[in-house]
């Protein structure tokens, strides 16, 4: 079916089968009646909510010099995305690749209109994130206890009380709170997990103050079946405007992930520029999902997101080569390839 | 919306033909050989052998009689071999083939820079292999390409799709496999040329041929299963990456389909 070289020479550049045809560039006009979402059942708009400074750099092996990051972030606030968690305010003896979060809290430049959330996983986090300028913050639960064990070395009662402190303060101080919900379609540890129990622990933080619960494929397991299942518990606690999935692509599996949470009705998804992270619990796999690949999804679907493509392919690029590593992202493979004619 | 979906699939392994053909290193003949006959061993119904066409052109499938011959071929499993002319299924049939597909395309200008001829002409030659490949009983199965996308057009329209799968399932091909070559289709391209092309071909008769260049192989298959598509190609270990963009991906990995599949409780 031809050779590698003539058939890189005659086709059109990947720029410009993007940029012209494939509305990749832009998001999509309204003119466009075939890909009308609501036709099909799927948002008009979805957020995403980037968390590559943080939950992609948290699981890359190399520390990652704080400028970088502050210069990370502040491509990535350029590029339309309309949140960007920027660190977390953990003990640097258990996370040191976050250990500078002070710095590069106060060393981001703050765009109108985009949010930095960063991580509290206590009081004492909380009160540190504020001081250093902060003004949203996560918690994160688990849907199983032997990962809350592990990762937190308590159960989900005992953090779900730690949480109660961080919202109450929040509260008082008009601090919005997002709370997280790991291995809410499988666990490292105890293997399947029951979507009642996801659904009692989404609830538990909703019920907290949390104004948006993000549901985590921690490990990737999820399919599209296992999300409906999930969704469909969770979604008899919680109001479909309040959830969000964080969907890993370790099995491949994310994007038809989030197309199926996206189908029910979920508008809010979180990814992370280049696919930044492995996963921490099976070597070598691959992490979180590359926000370039959600943003070329919905695109393609005529949803709206605000973020430009491009431009987050820049700061994939960036991050890239200062980690020396190359793009998880498919859409940058497939972008950047050396053998593209300009 | 998510409708049902299929209770069963039928996953076409494509990896020793599409997967290899696009790999650069030369495969020896019995690493080849080997290969088959583990897949063999998995439950797969179907697994394209190698691909009848001229050395000169596709060095890799050099060797297809040997591999054709060589392989041990299990009772209820289906080993398709490309024939992109009349000569290369005389070659398939003398060397033992049982089926056969023939590749078109939605896009002129491919079908031009691939086989040097436009889409037409390519139908005239493929309209001599159904005619043999009926006196002999050889099921045909038809491709085409460029369905979501052509690396030298851009864009390709639904109807174009529909009018080549249309020509070629009226000839006699039993299935049409819809391929997304350069893997830029989404969901939503995905599900709007296949209104399209339904309306001509009974969806029992379609499969999709998604590539994962862009990422976004699993989600265009889920939305091809909820319209009524039963029939998926995928390369074992995502063989075969992109002769269009170098360093890219290609094929969609036979391993992470499955795994999709049985997560749907979908049986394979």
């Amino acid at each position: 079916m031809g050779t590698v070289p003539s058939a890189l020479k005659h086709c059109l550049s990947y720029q410009h089968l993007l940029k012209e045809q494939l509305w990749i560039a832009e998001p999509p006009a309204a003119s466009h009646p075939a890909q009308e979402p609501q036709a099909s059942g799927l948002p008009e708009y979805v957020k995403i909510v980037e968390v590559g400074p943080r939950d992609g750099l948290q699981n890359e092996k190399v520390i990652v010099p704080t400028d970088i990051k502050i210069e990370l972030i502040n491509q990535l606030s350029k590029t339309g995305l309309p949140a960007i968690e920027v660190t977390s305010f953990v003990s640097s003896k258990w996370v040191p690749q976050m250990a500078d979060h002070k710095e590069v809290m106060r060393g981001i430049e703050r765009h109108p209109g985009v949010q930095y959330p960063v991580l509290t996983p206590n009081l004492q986090g909380f009160h540190s994130a504020i001081a250093a300028g902060a003004t949203e913050v996560s918690v994160f639960g688990a849907a199983s206890e032997s990962f809350s064990k592990m990762n937190i070395n308590c159960s989900i009662e005992e953090s779900i009380e730690r949480f109660e402190e961080v919202t109450k303060s929040a509260r008082s101080m008009n601090i919005p709170v997002r709370g997280y919900v790991s291995c809410a379609l499988g666990c490292p540890y105890e293997g399947n997990v029951v979507p009642d129990k996801v659904a009692e622990v989404s609830k538990r933080l909703y019920s907290m103050g949390c104004y948006e619960i993000s549901l985590g494929d921690t490990i990737g397991v999820g399919t599209p079946g296992s999300m409906k299942k999930m969704l469909e518990a969770v979604m008899k606690e919680i109001p479909l405007s309040a959830l969000a999935v964080h969907c890993h692509d370790t099995y491949g599996q994310a994007l038809a992930n989030i197309l199926t949470a996206m189908q029910m009705g979920v508008s809010v998804v979180d990814s992370s520029v280049a696919g930044l992270g492995g996963c921490p619990y099976a070597k070598g796999a691959t992490g979180n999902v590359a926000t370039e690949d959600v943003i070329y999804m919905l695109n393609g679907l005529g949803i709206n997101t605000g973020v430009n493509l491009c431009a987050v392919m820049e700061a994939g690029n960036f991050i890239c080569t200062a980690l020396n590593k190359k793009t998880n992202s498919k859409v940058a493979q497939a972008s950047f390839s050396t053998g593209t004619i300009n | 919306a998510s409708g049902a979906y299929p209770k069963r699939v039928k996953v076409v392994e494509v990896g020793p033909r599409d997967g290899l053909q696009n790999e650069k290193n030369l495969v020896p003949t019995p690493v080849k050989i080997n290969l088959i006959n583990m897949l063999s061993e998995t439950g797969l119904q179907v697994i394209e052998a190698t691909s009848f066409v001229s050395p000169k052109w596709v060095p890799q499938m050099a060797d297809h009689t040997e591999v054709l011959q060589g392989i041990k071929k299990s009772p209820g499993i289906s080993y398709p071999v490309l024939t992109p002319n009349l000569r290369g299924f005389q070659a398939a049939v003398a060397a033992g083939a049982k089926e056969v597909s023939i590749f078109g395309a939605a896009s002129e200008l491919f079908t031009q820079k691939n086989i040097n001829c436009s889409i037409e002409e390519s139908l005239e030659r493929f309209e001599e292999v159904m005619r043999a490949a009926k006196e002999a009983s050889i099921p045909v199965r038809g491709y085409v390409s460029c369905v979501l996308g052509c690396p030298y057009e851009g864009k390709i329209s639904a109807a174009k799709v529909a009018e080549v799968s249309k020509k070629m399932y009226s000839m006699g091909c039993y299935e049409i496999s819809l391929g997304d070559t350069i893997g830029v289709g989404t969901p939503g391209s995905m599900r709007e040329m296949l209104a399209v092309v339904m309306k001509e071909v009974p969806v029992g008769a379609l499969a999709v041929h998604c590539h994962d260049t862009y990422g976004q192989a699993l989600a265009n298959i889920l939305v091809a299963l909820q319209m009524g598509v039963s029939v998926v190609d995928a390369s074992v270990a995502g063989l075969g990456g992109c002769p269009y963009a170098q360093g890219a991906s290609g094929n969609v990995a036979t391993e992470d389909l499955v795994y999709m599949l049985n997560g749907l409780g979908i049986h394979t």
